[in-house]
C-alpha cells in the first residue's frame, strides 16, 4: 500500500486550492503535484483530487482495480459503490461513463450532483475546443485526448439540463482542468 | 492488539530492547489524532445515545514486504500508535510472531492484568453488603 498525502492537512489544502482555481477558471490548467508515489493506474492530479474531495460520507465510484482501488478505499474512507448513478464522486481511469448515467441532482438541490474526475493521457490549452461561459472572459482553448467520440454531444445535453448537471475535472499527469456544468464547448479547428 | 493499544510507548519500547529487531517499515497513514463518538446504552434495552467524544490516535504502517499493520488507540500518544501498528504488522509474519508475542505482548498482558486486579481488589475492599446490613439490624 502506498501512502496518501505526506501531510494530510497541507496536502489536501494545496490540491483543494488547485481544484477551486480550476473550477473558477474553467479550462485553465492547474498543476497539482502533491502526490508523487502512487499505486499503478493512478496519476497525481486525479488521485489528489479524489483524496481531497471524497470522505466517509460521499459514495465513490471508480473503475480502477487492484492496488489502486484498495488505495482509494483506504485513504478516502469512502464507500465504493458499483452503480455510477449512486456515486457523488467518480474517478474514471479507462472509458468514461456516460454523463447521462450520473446523478445530475434535482432542480431543488442541483449542488447534490455528481463530480466526475477523468484521468486522461494528455491535456493542453494550446489547441482544441473553444470554451465559453462563466469564469471565461472571452474564450479559452482546451484539448483533451481520451474522451469518448460523442463527448461534445454528451456535454451539450449536460448543459441543457441546467441547473442540474454533472461537473467534470479532467486530469492528465499532474495537470488538471475543470469543466463546470455552465461551460459551453464548441468544436474548433 | 488490545494489549498493545493500552500500553504506553515507554512500556513497549523498554520491552522491545530485549526482542528481536523489527523489520523496516514506512508509515502510510498518520499517526494522526482525531475524535470518535462514544455511544452508550442505558440498560440492556435502552436506545443508543451519544455519551461524549474521546480522542483517538490512529496509524497504519506497511512493512517492506507489503504487510499492513494498523493501530487505533485512545489518547494522543502518536509514538505508541506507530510502534503498535508496526508490531501489529510484524506479528502477522510467521518468523517473528512467537518471539514478539513472548517478548512484548505477554509481559504487557500480565502487567495490565495485575494492574486491573489491583484496582478490582481495592474496590472490593470498600464493598458494602446491603443485604448483610439489613440482617444485622
Amino acid at each position: 500500500m502506498k501512502p496518501g498525502f505526506a501531510d494530510t492537512v497541507f496536502g489536501a489544502q494545496e490540491s483543494f486550492a488547485a481544484l477551486m482555481e480550476a473550477m473558477a477558471r474553467p479550462g485553465r490548467i492547474q498543476r497539482c503535484e502533491v502526490l508523487t508515489d502512487l499505486p499503478e493506474g493512478l496519476t497525481p492530479a486525479a488521485a489528489a483530487a479524489l483524496l481531497t474531495l471524497a470522505d466517509a460520507e460521499t459514495p465513490v465510484w471508480t473503475d480502477a482495480a487492484g492496488a489502486a482501488r484498495e488505495w482509494i478505499a483506504f485513504h478516502t474512507g469512502a464507500p465504493l459503490v458499483g452503480a455510477p448513478r449512486a456515486a457523488q464522486f467518480l474517478l474514471s481511469t479507462g472509458a468514461m461513463p456516460a454523463l447521462a448515467a450520473l446523478d445530475a441532482g434535482t432542480d431543488e438541490i442541483p449542488q447534490d450532483s455528481a463530480t466526475l474526475i477523468v484521468q486522461l493521457c494528455t491535456l493542453t490549452d494550446l489547441r482544441g475546443w473553444r470554451l465559453t461561459g462563466p469564469g471565461i472572459e472571452t474564450s479559452h482553448r482546451l484539448a483533451a485526448e481520451g474522451l469518448p467520440t460523442d463527448f461534445t454531444a454528451q456535454w451539450a445535453a449536460n448543459n441543457a439540463n441546467f441547473p442540474r448537471g454533472v461537473d467534470l475535472i479532467l486530469c492528465a499527469g499532474d495537470r488538471l482542468a475543470a469543466l463546470p456544468r455552465t461551460t459551453r464547448i464548441e468544436e474548433a479547428g | 492488539m488490545a494489549t498493545l493499544a493500552r500500553a504506553s510507548a515507554d512500556q513497549i519500547e523498554s520491552l522491545l530492547e530485549a526482542a528481536p529487531p523489527l523489520p523496516g517499515h514506512r508509515v502510510i497513514r498518520g499517526p494522526e489524532i482525531g475524535l470518535t463518538m462514544l455511544r452508550g446504552r442505558a440498560g440492556g434495552d435502552g436506545a443508543a445515545f451519544n455519551l461524549g467524544e474521546a480522542t483517538v490516535t490512529r496509524c497504519s504502517v506497511s512493512l517492506d514486504d507489503g504487510t499492513l499493520g494498523h493501530c487505533w488507540r485512545l489518547g494522543r500518544d502518536r509514538r505508541a500508535a506507530e510502534i503498535a501498528a508496526l508490531l501489529d504488522a510484524a506479528l502477522q509474519g510467521p518468523d517473528l510472531h512467537a518471539s514478539l508475542l513472548a517478548a512484548v505482548v505477554e509481559p504487557l498482558r500480565q502487567r495490565q492484568a495485575q494492574a486491573a486486579s489491583l484496582i478490582a481488589r481495592r474496590a472490593a475492599a470498600t464493598e458494602v453488603r446491603f443485604a448483610t446490613l439489613a440482617a444485622m439490624r
